[in-house]
């Protein structure tokens, strides 16, 4: 007799039925995921909403099954002020790409954090600007070749990657701000574990939180996805070291 | 309420609180900070929202979350300020929430200088943001008036989904006039059947201004452009002055159509059938007024503190078939009464024509000036 079926993996309550747009071995679907479990498992999704930024996540707000707003291109922190400011007690977080976040919306972002802002980021590095096509971003490696850096970023004249949760993490508003990566299931448990704590951060009013996600593009830079997430081990990781940036003592005594 | 003396800008401030503005985003910038200076001791004492933002972008991305989230929110700003915003009021206007803004306009282009001007008329009305999107725009001319229009930007910001925008020139901001305040109205949850405020016992909502089928844009922008035909159909206002009998009707808003007035009366004195007439509302334009003027008047004269923007919409209504003169006095001037009687004389007196550019009339006197 067969043993009787169990379900062991399932679609999270907060997302909706839309597959996403994603390519394939993109880990925005991971990060995703990941996001929704934390907002149900925390039991918010009614009383979450979300703002998608402008980059490969645009579209974030047709899978997550919470209020969503779409925010100009790296506005999305100032968008989430004001929603935050006149509705202190939901839970609001901005989903952003690091040319959204690092380049456009840099005076945004460090804005909110200095303001410590009741929000939670979710901040996609994947070292390119993803959705238009491949070009260089604030984050992109030294040496690394995109649309608009053919020859690979030279550092002389396109200047140097910006380490943003070293440099969020400097700001006294800031409760939580981490960097993990989606490269491997152990890192990804890691990474659940940062999203589930920067929200916790919120809920408990305890200041701005982030958690920055090394991720892949596998389109973008030419490799397959297996490739993409050796690469960010192997590239990715010694430039934008894994660890806790900044928790405060608060969030220290915190258990989840 | 009895009048009380009050300056323009904290007036503004004060009249948007009683309005039941429930939060603030701002930046600090001459002619509008006392706005934001006023607000912030205001709001917080109100436990309402306020928030000195990092820039313009943010304060306007700020009032966009927060009108999406349904509430009464507000930004002011000047010239160079509101020229940031554009990029968030076009993302306002394609999301279809309500939101209002202050323009205390100031001379330009660039950083100009602090002077009242009229330079953001075209801005305002005509665009500013990218992509297609009317929106009403309101001119007041006394601090009263700009008491009055406060409540009035947010009922019909939200009436018809829209931004509703209040532009004055840097004077009105600037000076201290006796005007009544409105009673406190109280704040009303409304609770609206768009607004992102989470999906507590409801379906969840999106807000966006992406249409990524050029179709579903197209039905969209055509959504708006029916909008706008109600909001020209019921919305227009304007003040008339020594109408009935005028054969030349001087058009000016704002300050220079408080100027004007003093120049009509003048003229009135020495028998020249002048009238004024004062948009209030300069989008909706009141096209069809100056359209059944044009029956009764032989030549229109438009006085501006800018080189001529509202210009080009009286000429369109009039379309030709009276001359249209202009004086106007750019980059922070403003305009003496006398200098806009000597303009009545002049037209008074002169034989006009259609077919000249009034503009080129205009610079040849300017350069007299000079
Ligand atoms: C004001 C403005 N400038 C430029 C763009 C074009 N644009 C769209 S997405 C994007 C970059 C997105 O990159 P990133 O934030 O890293 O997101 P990813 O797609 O990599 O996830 C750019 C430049 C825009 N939409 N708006
Ligand atoms: S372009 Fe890159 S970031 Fe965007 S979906 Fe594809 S793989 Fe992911
Ligand atoms: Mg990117």
């Amino acid at each position: 007799m067969a043993a009787p079926e169990s379900l062991v993996y399932e679609r999270p309550e907060s997302f909706t039925e839309t597959p996403t747009h994603y390519c394939p071995g993109c880990t925005h679907g991971v990060a995703h995921r990941l996001v929704a479990e934390v907002l149900e498992e925390m039991g918010v999704t009614n009383r979450t909403i979300g703002v998608a930024p402008v980059g490969c996540a645009v579209f974030a707000y047709n899978y997550f099954d919470t209020d969503f707003v779409e925010a100009p291109h790296g506005r999305a922190p100032a968008m989430a002020t004001g929603v935050k400011r006149v509705l202190p007690d939901r839970v609001v977080f901005t989903y952003q790409g690091d040319g959204d976040l690092a380049s456009i919306g840099m005076g945004e972002i460090v804005h909110a954090a200095a303001r410590g802002e009741n929000i939670t980021v979710i901040f996609i590095n994947n070292a390119n600007f993803g959705m238009t096509g491949g070009q260089m971003a604030p984050t992109t490696l030294p040496g690394m070749k995109t649309t608009s850096s053919p020859n690979g970023r030279d550092v002389e004249s396109q200047g140097y990657p910006i380490r943003m949760s070293e440099m969020i993490s400097t700001l006294d508003g800031v409760g939580y701000c981490v960097r993990r990566s989606l490269h491997d299931p152990k890192n990804i448990r890691l990474a659940k574990k940062a999203i589930r704590t920067a929200f916790e951060t919120q809920v408990r009013g305890l200041g701005f939180s982030m958690v920055e996600l090394l991720s892949t593009c596998p389109t973008n830079w030419g490799m397959t996805p297996v490739n993409s997430l050796k690469f960010v081990e192997e590239h990715m990781i010694p430039a934008y070291p894994l660890g806790d940036y900044k928790v405060s003592e608060a969030i220290k005594q915190v258990k989840i | 309420m009895a009048k009380e003396l009050w300056k323009g800008n904290e007036a503004i401030a004060e009249a948007a609180v009683r309005a039941g503005l429930q939060a603030y985003f701002g930046y600090p910038i001459t002619p509008q900070t006392e706005i934001l200076e006023y607000l912030s001791r205001r709001m917080p004492e109100l436990g309402r929202a306020f928030v000195q933002a990092e820039s313009e972008l943010g304060a306007i991305n700020m009032v966009y979350g927060a009108a999406c989230a349904g509430v009464r929110v507000m930004s002011t700003s000047s010239s160079p300020g509101v020229s940031l915003m554009m990029e968030g009021l076009s993302y306002i206007a394609g999301t279809e929430v309500p939101a209002v803004l202050v323009n205390v306009m100031r001379g330009g282009p660039g950083l100009g200088n602090i002077a009242p001007s009229q330079a953001d008329y075209n801005q305002a009305v005509h665009g500013g943001g990218h992509g297609d999107y009317p929106r009403i725009v309101l001119a007041p001319a006394s601090v009263q008036e700009a008491i009055d229009m406060m409540g009035l930007s947010f009922d019909l910001a939200e009436k018809y989904r829209m931004i509703s925008m209040m532009i004055l020139d840097g004077s009105v901001g600037q000076m201290m006039e006796p005007a009544e305040m409105p009673e406190m109205k109280p704040i009303v949850e409304r609770n609206w059947d768009w607004a992102t405020n989470g999906a507590l016992n409801r379906e969840r909502r999106i807000l966006s201004s992406i249409y990524i089928e050029p179709a579903a844009e197209e039905v969209a922008n055509l959504r708006l452009a029916n909008r706008w035909k109600e909001v020209q159909a019921n919305e227009v206002r304007y003040k008339e002055y020594f109408l009935d009998d005028a054969e030349i009707v001087v058009v000016g808003f704002g300050t220079a159509g408080r100027v004007s007035l003093s120049a009509v009366r003048a003229a009135r004195a020495q028998g020249i059938k002048v009238g004024l007439l004062r948009p209030i509302t300069v989008s909706p334009f009141p096209y069809e007024v100056i359209d059944q003027l044009t029956g009764q008047a032989k030549a229109f004269l438009v006085v501006e503190m800018n080189m001529g923007q509202m210009l080009s919409d009286v000429r369109l209504a009039v379309r030709g078939r009276v001359p249209v003169e202009f004086h106007g006095r750019p980059g922070g001037m403003v305009p003496f009464p006398d200098e806009i009687l000597h303009e009545v004389q002049r037209v008074n007196g002169a034989n006009l024509s259609v077919q000249t550019d009034p503009i080129d009339g205009w610079l040849a006197r300017m350069a007299e000036v000079k």
